[in-house]
């Protein structure tokens, strides 16, 4: 990471304005009006529409393997979509890949 | 009476809320353990914990800065994370828009996923109760989960200060954001999003960091917005 220190105060101070004026936003200023159907509907799909963009190079190209696609890391997101999509329950899918992550390196070394 | 009944709504509020935190405490450690690792300081990890409260928000904009992403970018990316929080704020406000300004700043700052999926489980339950109570249950939602989010993002930037690199906790991050999403798959829309949102992003991966992902987002909001008509209209 290559930000200076005030840089980093200057990216948690906006994303922090930003995050409020968001949370702010029906319930200070713009009251109970209802939101069109329309934005309601891209709306829902804000995190998913994100996340797995973001995760995707991650899995398939891992910074500590020298961005080469690693057996262990495969098999650890594999689990933890698999325990999400059944338990519905993020805590279970994170603890689902860790202790896949962790027996796979020790297995595969 | 009805300082009595506020009083009751508030205890009410906390009883709810206090299942949250086993969720919430292991994610806040995972924060602060990764953000440490990742090269910020302990006032600096809390200052995202305590300033931004939004865990998904706060990960993606640590993703981006591993990769040394522009500022624009990380603030634009993990801002639009945070955009379902304007749907919060919308259904909020029928129940709380006439609150005094303070309380509803602080509900803003508090309306995170759980806090507001039980308030407005509690708010149609009964939508006519008087909002000082209305103001009261969300008060008492929010009550024992700040502290454990505050708190447990120290203990992760203590501890992880102290975890060596051969534990993997590289990988701690890419779990984290999975097991975000896969519960989040609640439809064919949502999956159509999500496999737009991940083969946009890699072909645009030759991008400057951040900015393909700030495409596949847009575009897979529109997929996801599309098919969710389509399937409205075939069912209708």
């Amino acid at each position: 990471m290559n930000y200076s220190s005030p840089h980093i105060w200057l990216i948690i101070a906006a994303l922090g304005v930003g995050t409020f004026l968001i949370r702010f936003s029906f319930l200070g200023l713009i009251g109970a009006r209802r939101l069109p159907p329309w934005v309601l509907r891209h709306l829902r799909y804000t995190p998913v529409a994100v996340l797995p963009g973001l995760v995707a190079p991650l899995i398939l190209w891992p910074e500590a393997t020298g961005g080469n696609l690693d057996a262990p890391r495969l098999l650890a997101a594999c689990a933890t979509v698999l325990a999400g999509l059944l338990t519905k329950n993020t805590l279970m899918a994170i603890i689902a890949g860790a202790v896949t992550l962790y027996g796979a390196l020790f297995l595969l070394g | 009476m009805n300082a009595q009944t506020n009083r009751s709504s508030y205890l009410r509020g906390i009883l709810d809320g206090v299942p949250i935190v086993f969720v919430a405490a292991p994610f806040a450690m995972l924060f602060g353990a990764i953000a440490t690792e990742a090269g910020l300081t302990i006032l600096q990890v809390m200052g995202f914990s305590v300033v931004v409260i939004a865990g998904a928000a706060q990960f993606t904009a640590l993703q981006l800065m591993n990769d040394n992403a522009s500022t624009i970018l990380v603030l634009a990316t993990s801002l639009v994370v945070n955009l379902r929080m304007a749907m919060y704020s919308a259904a909020m406000a029928p129940h709380l828009g006439d609150a005094p300004l303070w309380q509803r700043a602080t509900i803003a700052y508090m309306n995170f996923d759980q806090t507001y999926a039980l308030s407005q489980a509690e708010y149609e339950r009964a939508p006519n109760q008087p909002i000082a109570r209305k103001v009261a249950y969300f008060f008492g939602t929010a009550t024992p989960l700040i502290p454990v989010w505050y708190g447990f993002t120290l203990v992760g930037a203590l501890i992880g200060a102290t975890i060596p690199p051969e534990y993997a906790l590289d990988f701690a991050m890419p779990i984290t954001f999975l097991a975000l999403i896969a519960p989040a798959l609640k439809s064919a829309a949502h999956v159509a999003a999500a496999v737009t949102s991940v083969i946009v992003a890699l072909a645009l991966a030759w991008m400057p960091s951040g900015l393909g992902l700030i495409v596949a987002a847009i575009a897979a909001m529109l997929v996801g917005a599309q098919i969710e008509q389509w399937s409205e209209r075939r069912a209708s």
